[in-house]
């Protein structure tokens, strides 16, 4: 069970990754961007060719990010250059990532290690086999189940996962406090503002969605190790695993400012894996897990409208207005 | 300072729903021109000031701000010259930013967005200050989200970003139309006395012939897409609203009945 729940974890926050990236679409850009079902698997494509062979695990990492921003910059350009609704234009990209991962892959799925091989270096195998050491060396008969913790590769995922998940989030919090990054934000708000500011909003655009894929890709490379194979489907459903973390982590964590809302991210991604691994222990089939999922996240999307329902009964009930001023300078507007 | 020669419009060429919104206008701003503009609806005036702004291409003519032909530079070119308030008080701002981000972003406005710090610590003091001569109390709230501010109070954020880099002109469309009357009254003083003190080139676009009258020292009136009056200085001064009723209906033939702007006398 520790096991399970460390995996979860594990697996949470390489996800976690995923989910900032969906976060500077969705909320950032207010785009639903779809491209990133293909560069998940992109990401995950690239970096098991590169590892089967032979490249070192954390070049082969950042090297599928590539695959992400070249994505991003695809749809972007179809969304601003050719005018087509962004919803769409991400359908195009990852519909047409669907052929380049098989181009890249050469069949559907790529085992780590190969057929044939014994093993293959992840990004996880030097702490694994740290760990190992440090296992073998420690453990006594009693202390045993935590030493199998610790040298489970589950365990080394986790941390692997932590200092992506800590490093990403930092640098996107650096990122939206430049003048760049605070155009980019503007742009999600309000393009027509932006443009008044002299602001180049189909640069924004396609800047935003090239950082969102890269996330996504990187967050491909990672998961493909952990899971030891890459997929040709492994990107299905993903846009939906990333708003289900993104709302849950908000509803959870909260949006107040924007350092809350990054820890929500990774936060929401590991309670999703966990909420995962309880059902397909109380026995849930994991075919019909994508079907949860959805329903999940439906419910999620409409919490806020059932919130606002029952604020809305509560204050009802508890207030009566105060005699407003009369002019519409001095009072804020009711939030 | 603005030169518009020969400007045509046509929005939906070549369908039913074609409609030609500027139709050979003539224009020219002398610097410090502070011109009140007023129009019956669909007279064209957003559109003349949307393709000063250059939201889209013209159709025909030139434009020329301060001696340079802009007519081909898309908007967010443009903007380097220009400060703009809309009529919708939500156009102007980033809701979910807050006051001293939006200031920051028009701070910059016409230069490149780096990657340096967005905001830096001396320009607070610079907002603080500019945000006390609104008198509106938001000197105190440079990390307020704009979204919590209400229609007025955003209109007077917008109009201190529009003028925050020296604009060489100053775009005003119908920009108190959507405020209570006080609300309106206010914002309007409030215009008025940014575009005296930093002696800026100003086109208001307005419904309302009193402070049509009232505001600037130029006053120009559109109908079907071209200007049909345009009195300034003394002549200006001396108008009554009567006058520039009995004056458009002489020009245009009569039009004007039921129009908006005769509720606004
Ligand atoms: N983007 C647009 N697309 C189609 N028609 C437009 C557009 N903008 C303005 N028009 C039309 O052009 C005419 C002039 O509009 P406008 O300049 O907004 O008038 P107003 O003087 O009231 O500001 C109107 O008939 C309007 O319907
Ligand atoms: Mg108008």
């Amino acid at each position: 069970m520790a096991d399970i729940i460390v995996g979860a974890i594990a697996l949470g926050l390489l996800w976690g990754v995923f989910a900032l990236g969906v976060h500077l679409t969705y909320r950032i850009l207010d785009i639903a961007d779809l491209t990133v079902e293909g560069t998940l698997t992109t990401g995950g494509a690239m970096a098991a060719v590169m590892l089967v062979n032979g490249v070192n695990p954390l070049l082969a990492t950042f090297a599928a990010i590539g695959g992400g921003l070249v994505g991003g910059f695809i749809t972007g350009v179809l969304h601003t250059k050719l005018k087509i609704p962004a919803l769409l234009a991400g359908i195009l990209t990852m519909t047409a990532c669907y052929s380049i991962n098989l181009r890249i892959m050469g069949k559907g799925n790529i085992p780590l290690p190969p057929a044939g091989s014994k093993k293959v270096r992840t990004i996880f195998t030097p702490l694994i086999d740290f760990f190992t050491k440090l296992a073998d060396k420690h453990s006594t008969e009693s202390s045993a189940w935590f030493w199998n913790i610790i040298k489970s590769s589950n365990f080394s995922a986790l941390l692997v996962g932590l200092v992506f998940v800590i490093v990403v989030s930092i640098i996107m919090y650096w990122f939206f406090g430049t003048e760049l990054g605070s155009a980019i934000r503007a742009t999600g708000n309000n393009q027509k503002m932006v443009r008044a500011q002299g602001i180049n909003t189909t640069v924004m655009i396609i800047i935003c969605l090239m950082l969102s894929n890269a996330l996504v890709s990187l967050s491909g490379a990672l998961i493909a190790q952990y899971q030891a194979y890459a997929d040709i489907s492994m990107g299905i459903g993903a846009i939906v695993i990333g708003l289900a973390s993104l709302i849950i982590g908000e509803v959870i964590v909260g949006t107040k400012t924007f350092k809350r809302n990054l820890i929500a991210l990774p936060v929401g991604a590991v309670i999703y894996r966990i909420i995962i691994a309880l059902v397909m222990k109380l026995g849930m089939e994991a075919n019909d897990l994508k079907l949860f999922t959805a329903i999940t996240v439906a419910i999620c999307l409409s919490l806020p409208l059932i919130k606002n329902f029952f604020l809305k009964l509560f204050n009802k009930r508890r207030t009566t207005a105060p005699a407003g001023d009369n002019s519409d300078l001095n009072d804020d507007k009711e939030v | 300072m603005l030169k518009l020669t020969n400007i045509h419009k046509t929005f939906n060429p070549g369908t039913i729903n074609e409609k030609k919104a500027l139709n050979g206008l003539d224009l020219v701003l002398e610097e410090g021109d502070f011109v009140a503009v007023i129009g019956g609806n669909g007279a064209g005036k957003s559109t003349m000031m949307n393709a000063v702004a250059g939201v889209w291409p013209v159709d025909e003519g030139t434009i020329e701000i301060d001696g340079i032909d802009v007519t081909s530079k898309p908007e967010h070119k443009r903007a380097a010259y220009l400060g703009r308030v809309f009529q919708d008080p939500m156009m102007g701002t980033a809701a979910n930013m807050n006051i001293e981000e939006n200031l920051a972003l028009a701070l910059r406005r016409g230069q490149a967005r780096t990657l340096a710090w967005g905001i830096r610590e001396k320009e607070r003091g610079q907002y603080r200050e500019l945000l006390r001569t609104l008198d509106l109390g938001l000197e105190n709230r440079l990390t307020t989200k704009v979204g919590l501010l209400s229609g007025g109070q955003r209109q007077a954020l917008t109009l201190l970003m529009a003028t925050l880099k020296h604009p060489k002109i100053l775009l005003l469309d119908e920009h108190t139309a959507a405020l209570d009357p006080k609300t309106a009254a206010k914002v309007l003083e409030i215009s008025e006395k940014i575009i005296n003190e930093n002696h800026l080139t100003a086109m208001m676009v307005t419904h309302n012939m009193k402070d049509a009258i009232a505001h600037g020292n130029r006053l120009i009136m559109m109908n079907d897409g071209q200007i049909i009056l345009d009195v300034r200085g003394e002549e200006k001064k001396n108008l009554t609203v009567e006058e520039l009723l009995h004056r458009f209906t002489k020009i245009s033939g009569g039009e004007l009945a039921n129009d908006r702007m005769l509720l606004n006398r």
